[in-house]
C-alpha cells in the first residue's frame, strides 16, 4: 500500500509526458533543430519552478513525510563523466527521440517497438558497469 | 476543463506538471530520476553478481513502481485522453524531416512516433533494428556514465543549481545536435 502513491505519481508523469508530447520523436527533432519553443518552454518552466520551490524548501527547512529535511543529493565534482556521459546520452536521445521516461510512456501508449530501445538501454547500463573502470571520470 | 485535458497540453502547464512530479517525490522522501531504474533492472537481471550492480535493489523498488505508473499513464492517455490528432510540429521541421525521408506525423499510425523507425515492419529490418538498438545502448551507457538522465540532471539537478548537472545537460545537447545535424544526414 505504501507503494501505491508512487504508482499514482508515475501515472501522472506518464500522462503528462504523453499530453505534453515531450515523449514524441518529432518534438525532440523540432527541439534539436531549434524550430519551436515548445520543448524549451516545458524544460524552462520546470526548471524555473523547480528552482523556486527548492529555494523555498531550503529556506524554510521543509521536511518530507518521514520527517527528514528535503534535499537533492549533491553530485560528485567532476567534468569528464558528466560531459562525456552526457554527450553519449544525447546521441542516443536524438537518435531514438526518447530518454528513459518517454521510452516506457511510449510502450504504454502502444508503440511496442520501443521495447527494443528500452531493452538495449538496460544493456547499455550493464555495459557501463562492465567498462566503467576504463573510462575517464 | 475536459477540453483542456484532452487537447495537447501547453508548454507552461506541462512544465509546471513536471515540477509538481519532482516535488511530490521529494515530499515522499525520494528523488526524481528515471534512469536509476535501468541500474536496478541490471541488478535484478544479474542477481548482483557484478560489483557495480551489487546493491540492495529492493530499496529502489519504489522507483520501479513509479516506472510502471508511467507505462500505465501512457496507456491511459492513448486510450482515454486521446485528442485523436497527430502531433503538430513546425513547418520547418516537417520540411527538414521530409528531406530525410520521414513523413508527417499521422493518425494512421501512433501519431506520436514515426513509422519509419517505430513500425514493426521497419523495426525488424536489420537496419531498423540496429538504429533502435544503438539508440538504447547510447542512452543506457551515457546516462549511467553521466549519473542521470533528463529528469535527474536537467530537471532535479538544474533546479538545485548543481554545476555537474549543467555539464551533463550541455553534453545532452552537444550529443543531440551532433546526431541531428551531422549523423542523421549520413544514416537517413
Amino acid at each position: 500500500m505504501r507503494l501505491i502513491k508512487y504508482l499514482l505519481v508515475g501515472a501522472f508523469f506518464g500522462i503528462l509526458m504523453a499530453k505534453s508530447e515531450a515523449f514524441s520523436w518529432y518534438r525532440i527533432q523540432e527541439m534539436f533543430r531549434f524550430q519551436a519553443f515548445h520543448m524549451y518552454g516545458i524544460i524552462g518552466t520546470a526548471v524555473v519552478l523547480g528552482a523556486l520551490g527548492i529555494f523555498v524548501i531550503k529556506k524554510f527547512k521543509v521536511r518530507d513525510i518521514n520527517g527528514e529535511l528535503i534535499a537533492i543529493a549533491p553530485k560528485d565534482r567532476s567534468f569528464y563523466r558528466y560531459f562525456l556521459g552526457g554527450t553519449i546520452f544525447g546521441l542516443g536521445w536524438a537518435l531514438g527521440g526518447a530518454c528513459p521516461g518517454p521510452m516506457v510512456v511510449s510502450i504504454g501508449y502502444g508503440v511496442l517497438p520501443m521495447l527494443i530501445v528500452f531493452f538495449f538501454a538496460i544493456v547499455g547500463t550493464y555495459l557501463y558497469g562492465q567498462i566503467r573502470e576504463r573510462l575517464p571520470h | 476543463m475536459w477540453e483542456f485535458i484532452i487537447n495537447p497540453w501547453p508548454w507552461w502547464f506541462s512544465g509546471a506538471a513536471i515540477a509538481f512530479t519532482m516535488f511530490a517525490l521529494l515530499l515522499f522522501g525520494r528523488s526524481f530520476g528515471l534512469s536509476s531504474n535501468l541500474r536496478t533492472l541490471c541488478a535484478i537481471a544479474t542477481n548482483r553478481r557484478s560489483k557495480f550492480f551489487d546493491f540492495d535493489w529492493k530499496k529502489e523498488s519504489w522507483n520501479l513502481v513509479f516506472l510502471a505508473g508511467a507505462v500505465i499513464g501512457g496507456f491511459l492517455t492513448s486510450t482515454y485522453l486521446n485528442s485523436g490528432e497527430a502531433v503538430q510540429i513546425s513547418q520547418a521541421t516537417l520540411q527538414d524531416l521530409a528531406e530525410l525521408g520521414f513523413g508527417a506525423p499521422s493518425t494512421s499510425s501512433s501519431g506520436v512516433q514515426p513509422d519509419e523507425l517505430f513500425s514493426w515492419q521497419n523495426a525488424l529490418t536489420l537496419r531498423g533494428f540496429l538504429i533502435l538498438a544503438s539508440a538504447g545502448l547510447l542512452v543506457g551507457l551515457g546516462t549511467r556514465y553521466a549519473g542521470g538522465c533528463t529528469s535527474g540532471h536537467a530537471i532535479s539537478g538544474l533546479s538545485d543549481l548543481q554545476i555537474p548537472s549543467l555539464f551533463a545537460v550541455v553534453g545532452f545537447f552537444a550529443g543531440g545536435l551532433v546526431m541531428t545535424h551531422f549523423i542523421y544526414p549520413l544514416i537517413f
